[in-house]
């Protein structure tokens, strides 16, 4: 697009395959975690049905939509940021913070009540019950957990490039970074379309 | 260093209409898994979520718009995790 960026170490391209490169670890990552669910699954089916009827369906369903709107509303910054609408791409940004954070709070509620009814690994309610449900638990607390992680180090990396837009660190010609953001986040948005089914809606 | 090439703008209205979709896919698979059909709803669930991750990867991750390489090299590693899940599997026939 513009010369001066020749003598400026600047490889869009590059950037982009290191940042794809990074995600597929994630998601071989997240898959072995997803074998070890089919099999135990496969192992203890009657339990895990059972266990899955205890999660709240209609939170589950929620936040896939705070996910999946979130996940639009980065995707538009980034057309935002090329259109050289940089306050519009803040305030795409600072939406996608807010849903990251309401799905933060509604999981936190969610696992509150799961661990009021002692419904938490190593917990002496959960331990009466089978096998198959401690696995399930465990992979529950273990799979989210490992998930809302992601979701944490998102909302770190998004609020650092919305102020990097704001000092205009980020513009139409360099968006590499927020690019890169944004497929971070839609990855934490696919591997949440997974866990949902897996957890809330087999029953 | 080569000059960086022009990228494509992808505009709003798709991206809201992809959403809807999204939107719209997430209540058929809880409305479908509220009926009992057993094992069918298992199918029918991972199968809506491969449906929505197929539209996240191409339009809010741009692979639609991006070079071939990168739709390749994914598609080399889902090959690879359905491998590990079929050869594991084959240990539990």
């Amino acid at each position: 697009m513009k010369d001066n960026n020749i003598n400026n170490h600047y490889d869009h391209e590059g950037s982009k395959i290191g940042m794809w490169l990074f995600i597929f670890t994630e998601l071989l990552f997240f898959g072995g975690l997803f074998i070890v669910y089919a099999v135990y699954r496969y192992k203890h089916g009657t339990a895990f049905e059972l266990a899955a009827k205890e999660l709240d369906v209609s939170i589950g369903a929620i936040n896939t939509v705070i996910l999946l709107i979130s996940s639009a509303t980065i995707a538009m910054s980034i057309s935002s940021i090329q259109l050289k609408k940089r306050k519009l791409t803040i305030i795409l940004l600072a939406t996608t913070l807010i849903l990251a954070l309401i799905f933060l709070v509604n999981k936190y509620f969610e696992w509150g009540i799961k661990i009021e009814h002692g419904l938490y690994p190593g917990s002496g309610i959960l331990q009466q019950h089978g096998y198959g449900e401690i696995l399930f638990f465990g992979l529950y607390f273990f799979m989210t957990g490992l998930h809302a992680l992601h979701i944490i180090i998102g909302i770190i990396l998004i609020t650092i490039i919305m102020l990097k837009v704001k000092n205009e660190k980020i513009h139409a010609d360099r968006f590499v970074q927020l690019e890169n953001t944004g497929l971070y986040w839609h990855l934490v948005d696919i591997i949440w379309i997974f866990l949902f089914p897996l957890f809330y809606l087999i029953v | 260093m080569e000059k960086s090439e022009e990228h494509k703008i992808i505009s709003f209205k798709t991206y809201t209409v992809i959403l809807f979709l999204l939107i719209v896919l997430t209540s058929v698979s809880v409305l479908v898994t509220k009926i009992d059909l057993g094992n069918i709803s298992i199918i029918v669930a991972l199968s809506i979520a491969g449906i929505k991750t197929i539209l996240v990867f191409l339009f809010f991750m741009h692979l639609l718009y991006d070079k071939k390489m990168y739709s390749i090299m994914i598609a080399g590693v889902l090959i690879l995790m359905t491998l590990v899940l079929i050869i594991l599997f084959l240990d539990y026939q």
